[in-house]
């Protein structure tokens, strides 16, 4: 098959003359990735034009060359002998007794969930020798059955979902980080748990005659029952006991709008497959911070599909103070400020409800109207859904006029709160801080959460409130800001390596066991909080089992899951709202006569059947408009300010997250650093920032704020300019500026990584406040990815090249073909025939589809390819000279020709093509990357030398170098992490995605000794297995009955530079919008 | 001025420049060869393990299968090394008190590991699967040799690259019927028309792929 891959040489030259000949001028751009492509700068053109320009710059620096010179020669010295090491002996240390299932060399899978804030994920882990290394969603957990998705769509399969989010994904790399805290202190001396135990008994001693009135417990929002219940007995054997909860990203305002719609604090959960019409008001309900949102995109995709036979989308509409993913998506998406937000919310709102309380429309927009009547129109078939950063009065707002359109029952629902306990989080913080500042508090103990750094200026736990707090004890898993200020600190276990139980969105509990021994001395709350209890020295696994033993058995009282499709009929629902078949009653055997086998069927499943909370009928309560909630008021002259948390490391619990702080933002790009991001209008008006695309050389440089809030305080930000962002206002991210986070996410005095916006926060604007800008005299150095791996080369291609296919709804109906793709004369000769391999071959051809029109951008395919394939991180100053390693990225593009107002963005995820004609073959002169006999494009390391021609003759800009030796061979902790059937790759050699062939070959191995093909789906590769939307297909493209193949026989299937006639095995379906056409904009 | 160098000196120069030639010729060949050799590649060297086990008594005296040992070998990619319990369930009763089990006893005792030395040592980068090598007919002793012949156990396979391919290019040549599989006598290589007309028969009966995909890297590397 070698002898005819080889390149017309002639025909390239011709073709190459030909492009240089044309000097015509480029047409207008429609799609663009950042503003500097769009103002096609000479910056941005110099830029793309060169593919690894950092080390020719090197060589322009006197001392840089010279160190360059100094350690070439060092190792062109030592080169020849590198290779002439004799492998170590190695030891194998068998079994003393052998394990059961265990079977060695073959991955086994538990099921566990990852409560990482908020409701819980359900997992499943690999454990490889019974070292956990890659975190799947657990498809047979209720949350995660299938979607009604449309029978006759191929990406329909009667499986459940896999997926997780980038948090769940990273937890991993959290588990081994070597900087998690690995011992118990006091006062920074190492102490045992024994000692602990002894100094709180002692303390709790004295405090027993005065019935706990000196001790304070401060947790997170605490869902798991068992630690709520013991929290809960804790309290009741110490009374004037306290406990407070508080996080910074807390959802108060849901909380309040449920209580002034309902009179008591509710959970809602959606089913987005079911409506037709759905309204945002700023929520950003496909963001992974939502509670819900693998179920809820994956059900409201599934709203999207478009088959042969339902030829009908749901219709999104989006009001947002900030571009968010869901604005990204939004058919509609309305950019607007946080002060008027109110008042839009409230027109709407009066349109849908009748007789709004909260009076007729005040603002006379163009497509209130339209939206209006939209959903008027499909009342019990639509959503409104608010934001958590919104106030109160939206929420209710929201639940009112869910109301009025009958969506509550159909679409809407309404269930306990999943809290074991909710509270008012911001006043939860103040009674605390009263009563240490009255100090009445003698003994503080913080479990979890890390307050010190998060908790708002005016409220702020810092040393002059902590130290009146006589004895003071904290949990955690990273010795922070906060055991800073504590006496006592001891290491938390990570959720791996911890017994306990959690809840999801919806309420269905998961018993999670640990994959693990602890790697340190880590202690999980429910130890901690033993101590305080007569029985302190109870083992976690035996409280969890203890405390289900005493529940009554699940399926009896709560038969009806909510979220997971109810069919009980509630008040407002006429007709029972369609719902997938119900599960079985489960046989309800008595509580005591087998509890163990319930117990263990739910440890093996990782879910208790039916323990969704049972739907709850609640009604609106007359005066739900009558709130007296103070809104954000536009300053004079100022700008208003958007807080949001981190899309990455969301309040900054992730900041050490070596993956999570490398992963591109999902619309800025940007990583390493949170911005202040700011509308290209705005930043006009600041007359010191420079607007003109800030590139030098490979860096990018921008200017910097002083933002100062209403108190004076002041944090000084990079300026980020960013199309959609609505003018007037600045966004920025919690979670950076750490100073205690770990080797990773702290910074130096000199060199801070990010900024505090915790700094001018207070807590009684936690979201959205006025703010005045001060530009500062500097500059800032931003690793952001947009302009890397540029797909369009405005130095050569005469016209826009065909990346992005987006239509709308009505275009594709009515048979709109994308303009005919020019066809060049092949440079390649007769392509290798996959479809007969050889006599005995089972003739498999890999290929993959991905759907622009599921991807919603949210990043979860680069983390799990990171986390499958041991990709490492390269740090801040490596992106920023676009080495990235990420195997797989997710490019975003906005469409139109206005930088403040851009028609749509576009998310798509590129891999490596796989090409049948690969450009990156024919150039490598030491045959290290060549052609599989089932069209992989193998990559093999120990031939590379690092010429990199591969990766300059790649058109999709896909593979990756390792400059350095990125990987840390080093660290005990992440030898234990990688995967074991991946290679770890060093420095020098050229690496990219491979379809993750690890799981090709160990399907292709099980089916052989089953004697029987690859079934279809059998192979997922990790971004497949993550991805909430089925974005991603990938099977056997000789099967005309895989579902690949079904996709790609799909009229929106295209290639990716199709004109180049690489054959892609990785195809494309192009984007479909459906607008609403009386929208006038 | 007189010559430095006499005339004849023209036959060193040349010769030198030829011998350079040869020398450069041979320089390479000892590389490869000593590449090659059993001191790189390890090939017939004894390794002495931390308990005195014998294969020659375990599987030519006893006949005991390589399976109740190596149980994995026919589902994983590992074959799998016993753990000290099933040395025990025998040598509880027979041997129970030799000095040479003292080892396995103390591992037993104390719930510590042995540590064997591993033989048949491949490079991190390549995936080697048992499973699949048995199911396609290729015997333990294609690769492993005369286990049963073999007091201390030693590589008998060079394990380099190029003896993996030799069976992939043409696995005709050494593969056998799956019921003898464990069989230690039967021939290391299919040899003359006939053992080579069955090899073919064999490899059609089992399936074992073309050509193409056993010899795509990615196949043993990832």
């Amino acid at each position: 098959m070698s002898n005819n891959r080889h390149i017309n040489f002639k025909l390239m030259r011709d073709h190459i003359l030909s492009l240089q000949d044309g000097e015509t001028a480029r047409g207008g751009k429609k799609y663009w990735r950042s503003l500097e492509e769009l103002a096609d700068t000479p910056q941005f053109r110099e830029f793309v034009a060169r593919e690894f320009p950092q080390q020719a710059e090197e060589w322009h620096d006197p001392i840089e060359r010279r160190t360059f010179l100094k350690l070439m020669g060092a190792s062109l010295a030592l080169a020849g002998l590198t290779g002439c090491v004799f492998q170590p002996p190695e030891k194998i240390v068998s079994n003393v007794k052998q394990p059961e299932e265990h079977v060695p060399w073959k991955a086994l899978f538990f099921a566990t969930a990852a409560p990482l804030f908020g409701a819980a994920v359900p997992v499943l882990v690999r454990s490889n020798e019974g070292r956990p290394t890659k975190i799947e969603g657990n498809p047979d957990h209720p949350n995660n059955r299938p979607t009604e998705f449309p029978a006759e769509d191929p990406v329909w399969a009667p499986r459940g979902s896999s997926a997780t989010d980038i948090f769940t994904q990273a937890s991993i790399l959290g588990l081994y980080d070597p900087d998690r805290s690995q011992t118990l202190t006091y006062r920074e001396d190492i102490r045992t748990w024994t000692a602990f135990v002894g100094d709180m008994r002692s303390a709790l001693d004295e405090q027993r005659p005065k019935q706990g009135a000196g001790i304070r417990f401060l947790t997170e929002s605490i869902i798991s029952p068992t630690l709520g219940a013991q929290m809960k007995a804790t309290l009741a054997a110490l009374p004037q006991a306290k406990w407070h909860q508080y996080e910074p990203a807390n959802r108060d305002n849901v909380r309040a709008g449920a209580v002034a719609a309902f009179g008591q604090p509710v959970n809602t959960t959606y089913r987005f497959d079911l409506a037709k019409r759905i309204l945002s008001l700023d929520c950003d309900f496909l963001s992974p911070v939502f509670p819900g949102y693998l179920r809820y995109s994956r059900d409201f995709i599934a709203g999207r599909k478009i088959t042969e036979n339902n030829r009908e989308m749901n219709r999104l509409y989006v009001v947002e103070t900030t571009p968010s993913n869901t604005g990204a998506i939004g058919d509609h998406t309305w950019e607007v400020k946080p002060s008027e937000f109110e008042a839009i919310a409230k027109s709407i709102a009066a349109g849908v409800i009748p007789q709004s309380p909260t009076g007729t429309a005040s603002v006379n927009l163009p497509w209130l109207a339209a939206l209006v009547s939209d959903l008027t129109q499909h009342k019990g078939a639509s959503i409104v859904v608010a934001g958590d950063n919104q106030p109160p009065i939206i929420h209710a707002l929201a639940h009112a006029m869910n109301d009025a359109l009958g969506n509550v029952g159909k679409t809407v629902f309404y269930t306990d709160p999943l809290e074991t306990n909710s509270v008012d989080q911001r006043q939860s913080l103040q009674d605390l801080v009263n009563d240490l500042d009255a100090g009445r508090v003698e003994l503080l103990v913080i479990l979890g959460g890390n307050p010190v750094y998060n908790t708002p200026v005016d409220l702020k736990l810092d040393f002059e409130r902590l130290k009146k707090a006589k004895l003071r004890v904290h949990l955690s898993e990273y010795k922070d800001e906060t055991s800073e200020l504590c006496h006592w600190h001891v290491p938390a276990a990570h959720y791996l390596e911890s017994w306990g139980d959690t809840r999801s969105y919806d309420g269905t509990v998961t018993i999670m066991q640990p994959l693990i021994q602890p790697l340190y001395e880590g202690k999980t709350a429910l130890e901690l909080l033993a101590v305080f209890s007569e029985q302190y020295d109870r083992k976690p696994y035996d409280m969890v089992k203890s405390f289900w033993q005493t529940q009554p058995a699940s399926g009896q009282q709560q038969a009806q899951s909510a979220g997971a499709g109810s069919n009980q009929s509630s008040q407002r629902a006429q007709a029972p709202a369609p719902a997938q078949p119900a599960p079985a009653p489960a046989p309800s055997p008595s509580p005591s006569q087998d509890f163990e086998t319930s117990w263990r069927q739910a440890l093996h499943d990782g879910f208790i059947e039916n323990s969704a909370f049972p739907v709850k009928t609640v009604s609106l309560s007359a005066n739900w408009s009558n709130q007296n909630q103070p809104t954000t008021k536009p300053t004079s002259g100022g700008f208003e300010l958007v807080f949001r948390t981190d899309p990455s490391i969301y309040d900054g619990r992730f900041a050490n997250n070596g993956w999570l702080q490398e992963l591109p933002r999902p619309l800025t790009k940007v990583t390493w650093d949170n911005v202040a991001i700011i509308s290209p209008k705005s930043a006009l008006s600041l007359s010191g920032v420079r607007n003109d695309g800030a590139i030098k050389g490979r860096e990018h440089y921008v200017s910097m704020i002083d933002l100062v809030n209403q108190q004076g305080q002041t944090v000084r930000a990079p300026l980020w300019i960013q199309p959609g962002q609505p003018d007037g206002v600045i966004t920025i991210h919690l979670g950076y500026g750490r100073r205690l986070a770990g080797r990773v996410g702290s910074g130096t005095q000199d060199q801070p990584l990010g900024f505090d916006a915790y700094q001018i926060r207070t807590s009684y604007a936690p979201w959205f406040t006025g703010i005045q800008v001060v530009e500062a005299p500097a500059e800032h150095q931003l690793a952001t990815t947009q302009l890397h791996f540029n797909l369009e080369d405005p130095n050569f291609s005469r016209e826009e090249r065909d990346i992005i296919r987006s239509q709308t709804l009505e275009q594709f109906l009515h048979g709109e073909k994308h303009d005919e793709k020019r066809k060049y004369d092949s440079l390649y000769n007769d392509p290798y025939d996959y479809r007969n391999q050889d006599e005995n071959t089972p003739n498999y051809a890999w290929g993959m589809a991905i759907d622009l029109n599921n991807c919603i951008g949210c990043n979860a395919c680069t983390i799990a390819c990171q986390s499958e394939n041991n990709i490492p991180v390269v740090g801040k100053t490596e992106v920023v000279r676009s080495r990235e390693m990420h195997w797989i990225r997710v490019d975003t593009y906005f469409q139109g020709f206005d930088p403040n107002h851009p028609e749509g963005v576009n998310f798509m995820p590129v891999p490596c093509m796989h090409c049948e004609n690969a450009p990156c073959e024919p150039v490598c002169p030491v045959h290290a990357t060549v052609h599989s006999a089932e069209g992989l494009n193998d990559m093999v390391y120990n031939r590379c030398v690092g010429t990199k021609y591969c990766s300059n003759n790649c058109p999709y800009k896909v593979r990756r170098f390792n400059f350095f030796l990125y990987q840390d061979w080093n660290t005990p902790t992440y030898q234990l992490m990688r995967n074991p059937d991946v290679s770890v790759r060093s420095r020098g050699v050229m690496e990219k995605c491979n379809y993750c062939v690890q799981r090709i070959q160990s399907a292709k191995i099980q089916s052989e000794l089953e004697d029987r093909k690859v079934r279809d789906g059998e192979i997922v590769t990790a971004c497949q297995a993550v991805c909430p939307t089925e974005a991603i297909v990938f099977g056997d493209v000789n099967d005309p009955n895989s579902r690949v193949s079904k996709l790609k026989a799909n009229e929106r299937d295209y290639s990716l530079l199709g004109e180049l006639n690489t054959r892609p095995r990785t195809t494309y379906l192009s984007q479909l919008k459906n607008p609403n056409p009386e929208v006038k904009t | 001025m007189p010559q430095i160098f006499h005339h004849s000196t023209n036959a060193l120069a040349k010769l030198t420049i030829y011998g350079a030639v040869f020398i450069i010729v041979a320089l390479l060949w000892v590389a490869v060869e000593l590449n090659r050799s059993s001191w790189n590649t390890g090939q017939w060297v004894e390794r002495q393990q931390p308990v005195q086990f014998s294969h020659k008594h375990h599987v030519g005296d006893d006949g005991i299968d390589c399976r109740y040992c190596h149980t994995s070998v026919e589902t994983s990619a590992s074959a799998g090394m016993p753990s000290t319990t099933t040395c025990m369930n025998c040598h509880k009763q027979i041997w129970a008190d030799s000095p040479y089990l003292e080892p396995v006893r103390a591992s037993f005792r104390t719930g510590k590991p042995i540590e064997w030395l591993r033989v048949h040592d491949l490079p991190d980068y390549a995936y080697f699967n048992h499973s699949i090598h048995i199911k396609k007919g290729v015997g333990c002793s294609t690769c492993h040799g005369r286990i049963d012949n073999m007091p201390i156990l030693y590589q008998a396979a060079p394990l380099q690259m190029e003896w993996c391919l030799e069976c992939h290019r043409a696995p005709e040549r050494f593969v056998r019927p799956r019921q003898e599989i464990f069989n230690m006598e039967w021939r290391p290589e299919n040899k003359g028309q006939e053992q080579l007309a069955e090899g073919f028969r064999l490899k059609s009966e089992y399936k074992i792929q073309g050509r193409h995909v056993l010899e795509s890297c990615s196949t043993c590397h990832r």
